[in-house]
């Protein structure tokens, strides 16, 4: 066996374990699973079937295999935290979306909770803890 | 009579927001006045309540942008006909206000009046040259997109009629600038009218100014992002909130 040959397996051996354990303890969605399934897939396909990445590089005119593949892992690397990027703007917006209301929704609480309503002229500031029942 | 709520987005200014919302009431006594408490760590909250502003307290941090739209989004749920913005740290003059709300009204009526501090002769503001630079690009910039002359475009006192606070309960951005520059962007290419008015800045009452040259030329190239972005950026249709309270 060759050392690519053990690189590859090894790496993709170790993404699926640890995907397979991710998933079984819910620590992953299912589509970064199946994104991260494939990336294990084609190293798996690549160190097992060296036919198949020289054909690729033969058919596009790549000079020298390798780097197609390091072009191709650059590439999907590139794409995956672009998608986190985006992942991360949407979450952000949503948090701000979220703090917001809640702020919104404190203020309607004590405020209701408040004898004086909606205007505090004079405000003791021991009604400001938390107090839950 | 028009219902107004004064918006005062507050991030540590314990030192000057009693005063500067004891001086809302008194300047204009007709007003509700809104504190909203940027998630500061000190008591900004409490002593912004017991000069009898109501105070909404954000969990955390989300800079100008973030308070504003909780503001404006309190009124849009109110039923409120007007909105206005006003700095906790007490540069800007309440007492200027009437005017600024005065300006929604009548033949001439903006939908979003700022009041700006270069427009008037006996101002005493003063910036570096490069800080300087930046500011006059993005009001070339506004004055051309909105059909007026508009000075002062990064001011942080300004009101808004109904029709605007609608707009800004949905999209006021938290970004850098997004509070000033870009909401006037979004104003504007949403067909809103914005006009402003000559009003004189005072120094702060508390705090420090976040000014230095060093930092104007990253402001500027900032600046320039930031008008960039909100000149092609892609904005939703303005709906406006269903299920208010």
């Amino acid at each position: 066996m060759s050392a690519d040959v053990i690189l590859g397996t090894l790496g993709s051996a170790v993404i699926l374990l640890v995907l397979f354990e991710m998933l079984r303890r819910q620590r992953l969605r299912e589509k970064y699973a199946v994104l991260w399934f494939f990336v294990a897939l084609s190293a798996l396909v690549v160190a097992f079937v060296p036919g198949a990445l020289t054909g690729i590089a033969d058919l596009i005119g790549v000079e020298v295999p390798a780097n197609l593949l390091f072009f191709a892992a650059s590439m999907v690397l590139m794409l995956m935290s672009l998608q986190h990027s985006h992942e991360l703007s949407r979450l952000e917006d949503r948090s701000r979306t979220l703090a917001e209301e809640v702020a919104l929704l404190r203020m309607e609480v004590e405020s209701a909770q408040r004898p004086s309503g909606r205007h505090p002229d004079a405000v003791d500031p021991a009604d400001d803890d938390p107090r839950d029942d | 009579m028009r219902r107004v709520l004064v918006i005062i987005p507050a991030w540590n200014e314990q030192g000057s927001v009693a005063e500067t919302v004891h001086e809302v009431r008194r300047t204009n006594p007709g007003v509700d006045v809104l504190v909203v408490d940027d998630g500061s760590t000190d008591a900004t909250a409490e002593r912004a309540l017991s000069a009898g502003a109501m105070v909404c307290s954000l969990p955390f941090n989300l800079g100008v942008g973030g308070a504003m739209r909780a503001g404006f989004r309190y009124a849009l749920r109110h039923g409120y006909d007007a909105a206005a913005q006003i700095d906790a740290d007490g540069q800007h003059d309440p007492s200027f206000l009437p005017g600024l709300l005065a300006g929604l009204d009548g033949p001439d009526a903006a939908d979003v009046v700022i009041g700006a501090r270069f427009a008037s002769a006996e101002d005493t503001y003063q910036a570096s040259r490069i800080r300087r630079l930046a500011m006059a690009v993005l009001a070339r910039t506004l004055s051309s997109m909105a059909g007026t002359r508009l000075t002062d475009v990064t001011s942080g006192f300004r009101v808004a009629n109904a029709k605007a606070l609608a707009l800004f309960a949905a999209h006021y951005p938290a970004e850098y600038l997004g509070d000033t520059v870009e909401s006037l962007v979004i104003a504007v290419r949403s067909g809103l009218v914005v006009r402003q008015q000559s009003t004189q800045m005072r120094p702060r009452q508390a705090g420090v100014a976040s000014q230095s040259s060093a930092r104007a030329a990253v402001y500027l190239a900032r600046a320039v992002v930031a008008l960039s972005l909100a000149l092609v950026r892609k904005w939703p249709e303005a709906t406006i909130e269903e299920g208010s309270v």
